[in-house]
């Protein structure tokens, strides 16, 4: 039987909303590898729950302006 | 014109043929009673009796107070209706499954990409529904759709309810979820079905032409079941896992 687990509850976002909880992760996952590198198994937890959290065309959105270097986040 | 003065008082009972009253301890009938009160009050007080009538125009006193008064009563009503209402949303345990649930017009997108190993890969997959030529014998009119979001049973799940185009809105009524899909934000639900079987649902939120054609199904399998189910029904479409 395959091991259920998801990106768990998050305190800072109690609520029904979780967009901030999405983009947060991704935040988290990028300052991450740029502290630590690309492939550190502490930024593996990050990469998990944003992939869980937010839709694939938001993250491939995302990944386009990262390339493009016009992503508005604080990375 | 019909000016309504008050409500009626009586039904008509069909099972005994019968007029009942509407109101406990009420007469079926309450015109006497409001004919005798009105007269009471009028023969209580007759011009012979009473030539100078009172003047009572206003009194600041009593009207401030009973202004703040009645608005304090629905403050002490709303404190613990607010802590209710906010604390239905949280979730209290760890969910196991987050399912993306992403409507589009007119089908659904479900994503199942916890087990993810990068950005581009995903279990993903559209639900449409079966138009009602095809429909097989049996099947709902405008409920099926082609691949159902598999579930395990008695599992919390998240539940992510976003739009990728213009407001949706994901609802399976027999699992009491009705959420909104709002363009740029992702609203969560938990739930966790109880009992293996299928359920339906509708979109319910105008989303154009074909809003009354996207159904959700969703099938709630056993837990040991569920892997093998997913990877089977997937595999086909995505040809990955």
């Amino acid at each position: 039987m395959i091991k259920l687990e998801t990106a768990p509850i998050d305190a800072r976002f109690p609520l029904m909303n979780q967009t901030q909880h999405c983009y947060t992760h991704y935040l988290e996952y990028h300052k991450c590898i740029q502290k630590k590198g690309k492939h550190a198994p502490k930024c593996e937890k990050f990469a998990d729950y944003y992939r869980s959290m937010c839709p694939l065309e938001w993250i491939q959105r995302w990944n386009k302006q990262r390339e493009q270097g016009i992503f508005p986040g604080p990375i | 014109m019909a000016i309504r003065i008050s409500r009626r008082s009586n039904t008509y009972d069909a099972r005994n043929n019968r007029l009942t009253s509407r109101y406990l301890f009420l007469p079926h009938s309450d015109f006497g009673f409001r004919i005798t009160d009105l007269g009471s009050r009028f023969m209580a007080f007759p011009l012979s009796k009473n030539p100078i009538p009172q003047r009572i125009v206003h009194g600041t006193t009593i009207e401030i107070l009973r202004t703040i008064f009645p608005s304090i009563i629905p403050m002490f009503i709303a404190i613990p209706s607010f802590a209710l209402l906010y604390s239905m949303d949280e979730v209290v345990v760890d969910p196991a499954i987050t399912i993306k649930a992403i409507g589009h017009q007119w089908y659904r997108t479900y994503e199942y990409s916890d087990y993810n190993s990068s950005d581009e890969q995903s279990l993903t997959f559209d639900s449409y529904t079966i138009p009602e030529d095809d429909l097989e014998f049996g099947q709902s009119r405008l409920l099926e759709v082609d691949n159902r979001v598999v579930v395990p049973a008695k599992t919390h799940l998240r539940i992510i309810v976003t739009p990728a185009d213009v407001p949706h809105s994901w609802a399976v009524p027999s699992s009491g979820v009705k959420c909104d899909a709002v363009p740029g934000r992702l609203n969560q639900i938990s739930i966790s079905v109880q009992r293996e079987g299928v359920y339906y649902g509708q979109c319910s939120e105008i989303c154009g032409t074909n809003h009354a054609f996207t159904p959700i199904v969703v099938e709630a399998v056993p837990r040991k079941d569920y892997g093998s189910r997913v990877s089977n029904q997937l595999i086909p479409q995505t040809g990955e896992a």
